[in-house]
């Protein structure tokens, strides 16, 4: 028994945040299908909430157990436009609403899957699912959607860049939260448990358990210890403590698919952050020595935590997958909030940041009026940045009717809230309104 | 099972005597204990055994409400916890 050790990790536990941001089953839906739409939703149901009927029990029993808190317990499914196509119907608000009673049933707190992937172009039930997405979302309430418009194979859909910022705008007007629950991804990866854009990708079994970690403020209480040590110090305290959390997921996913079960899938090794206080990606950035997040020397610390986060947890764990990295939301980060309250933190300052990070554009609020083609025009320069550069990118930005820059929106829970930050006001009609395809780029001559 | 014991707060008198009471109402056997003052705080961990796997959430739950009324921190945890976050 050694003293320090045990005593750390209570530290991590009862002050620095450390928890497990989720428990996530992903379930295939795929002999779910059916050319009749109440049998194939009576069949989603029935296999949902079987095969998850105990994840909050088992979920809670670790809690108790370990003393470790599991933030969230949630569910993937199969992305809906390929199980939805089958079906012939013009409209797939039934499925979203089957999948969120499902979730009801459950008690769990998100069901991710309302999903298209899309790259290549579109299949009968894409544009259904696409078009049906704003009032699916306000609908619902437990339900998570994504779209993969691009991926470094196959380039860039631009109808699908087009077809979104339509829907994005269409959803704001119905519910501001519609959006929240929206991720327009690139290089979307299959396995993926953090929400809103978790699906079950058609690759993977048929049921699985993945876990996601968290713990910036973790990394934060760290780094305190080395402050005006070198770099390569940084990198290092970084790298163990991203070691010591990754490992602590591997055990809270193992026991649960174990006790559930089924086969462990992945551990996620993203650091999430929430609103509370001592939980901010954020501050860890000025930690390293950045004097508010957006200014000039965010990127390079940013893809140093990136990078050592990643290289720390993958000897943790036996199957990294997922995004991995750190995640940048703007409204679930109380140092970013700061940062774009006190104007030294820009759209195009986090667009920067998302090609060194995981994820992208993620819980930015903007004003109400921001044209569709503006914002097409952000998921394709996000698109093309996670294209060119081999990685996940998203978009998830937050159109708030009525309100102005300047002005605050309040989601409420993990989501926080978020000052309204200002678009670009050109905008780029004539690119969107051109559609098509933009070819998967080369990949050799690397410059 | 093994279980850390970890209590964290003021130094007094009877801490260790009235945490080994409650644990030997349950049968629970101490392996090892430490105990240190850090940072003006009390810091006592136990190494114990629980005969019956099921009692965890039931001591767990006794133990936590003599911290709340002790104005203590006491938690106990599962040791594979610390062994799969300090051990390779």
């Amino acid at each position: 028994m050694d003293a320090k050790q045990i005593q750390e990790t209570t530290q991590m536990l009862a002050s620095e945040n450390l928890d497990i941001r989720t428990i996530t089953m992903g379930i295939s839906l795929l002999d779910c299908i059916d050319s009749n739409s109440d049998r194939a939703c009576q069949k989603i149901y029935d296999k949902v909430t079987t095969k998850a009927q105990n994840l909050v029990k088992v979920g809670q029993q670790i809690e108790s157990k370990y003393g470790i808190p599991i933030a969230n317990k949630r569910v993937t499914v199969t992305p809906i436009s390929l199980i939805a196509a089958a079906s012939g119907d013009h409209d797939y608000v039934k499925y979203a609403k089957v999948l969120d009673q499902a979730a009801k049933t459950l008690g769990i707190d998100f069901i991710g899957g309302f999903s298209a992937l899309v790259e290549k172009g579109y299949q009968a039930g894409d544009q259904v699912l696409i078009k049906s997405l704003p009032a699916a979302l306000a609908e619902t309430n437990y339900v998570c959607a994504s779209v993969n418009v691009g991926s470094s194979k196959s380039g860039i859909n631009m109808d699908a860049v087009a077809d979104l910022g339509e829907a994005v705008v269409a959803g704001s007007k119905l519910d501001v939260m519609t959006n929240a629950k929206l991720v327009i991804f690139c290089n979307a990866v299959q396995d993926n448990p953090f929400m809103a854009g978790g699906f079950h990708g058609v690759s993977e079994p048929d049921v699985v358990i993945n876990a996601g970690v968290s713990g910036p403020g973790v990394i934060k209480a760290a780094l305190e210890k080395v402050k005006g040590a070198p770099m390569d110090v940084v990198a290092e305290t970084i790298k163990k403590t991203a070691f010591k959390i990754t490992r602590m997921g591997q055990l809270v996913g193992s026991v649960a698919a174990d006790q559930l079960g089924v086969p462990f899938g992945i551990v996620d090794l993203s650091l999430a952050p929430t609103p509370l206080p001592g939980d901010s990606v954020a501050e860890v950035l000025e930690e390293i020595g950045v004097a508010q997040v957006g200014t000039h020397g965010t990127t390079a610390a940013l893809a140093m935590l990136n990078d050592a986060v990643k290289k720390g947890g993958v000897m943790a764990c036996s199957h990294v997958g997922g995004l991995s990295g750190a995640f940048i939301p703007v409204s679930e980060d109380a140092g970013m909030i700061k940062s774009v309250v006190a104007g030294n933190l820009s759209i195009a300052k986090l667009e920067a940041m998302t090609a060194v990070c995981s994820v992208g554009l993620d819980m930015i609020a903007i004003p109400g009026d921001t044209p569709k083609e503006t914002i097409s025009a952000m998921i394709a320069d996000e698109a093309a940045i996670g294209m060119i550069n081999n990685k996940t990118t998203a978009v998830r930005v937050i159109p708030v009717p009525g309100k102005q820059v300047g002005e605050t929106v309040k989601f409420g829970g993990l989501l926080g809230h978020a000052p309204i930050m200002a678009v670009n006001p050109a905008v780029s009609n004539r690119l969107i309104h051109r559609g098509g395809l933009i070819p998967a780029p080369i990949h050799s001559f690397k410059n | 099972m093994k279980a850390i014991l970890t209590v964290i707060g003021k130094d007094r008198v009877g801490i260790i005597a009235q945490v080994s009471q409650l644990l030997a109402k349950y049968q629970v056997n101490i392996v090892d204990v430490s105990q240190t003052i850090m940072d003006d705080n009390f810091v006592m961990m136990m190494m114990v055994t629980i005969p019956l796997a099921d009692q965890f959430a039931q001591i767990d739950a006794e133990l936590e409400n003599f911290g709340n009324e002790a104005h203590l921190e006491v938690k106990l945890r599962n040791t594979k916890l610390f062994e799969a976050m300090h051990n390779i």
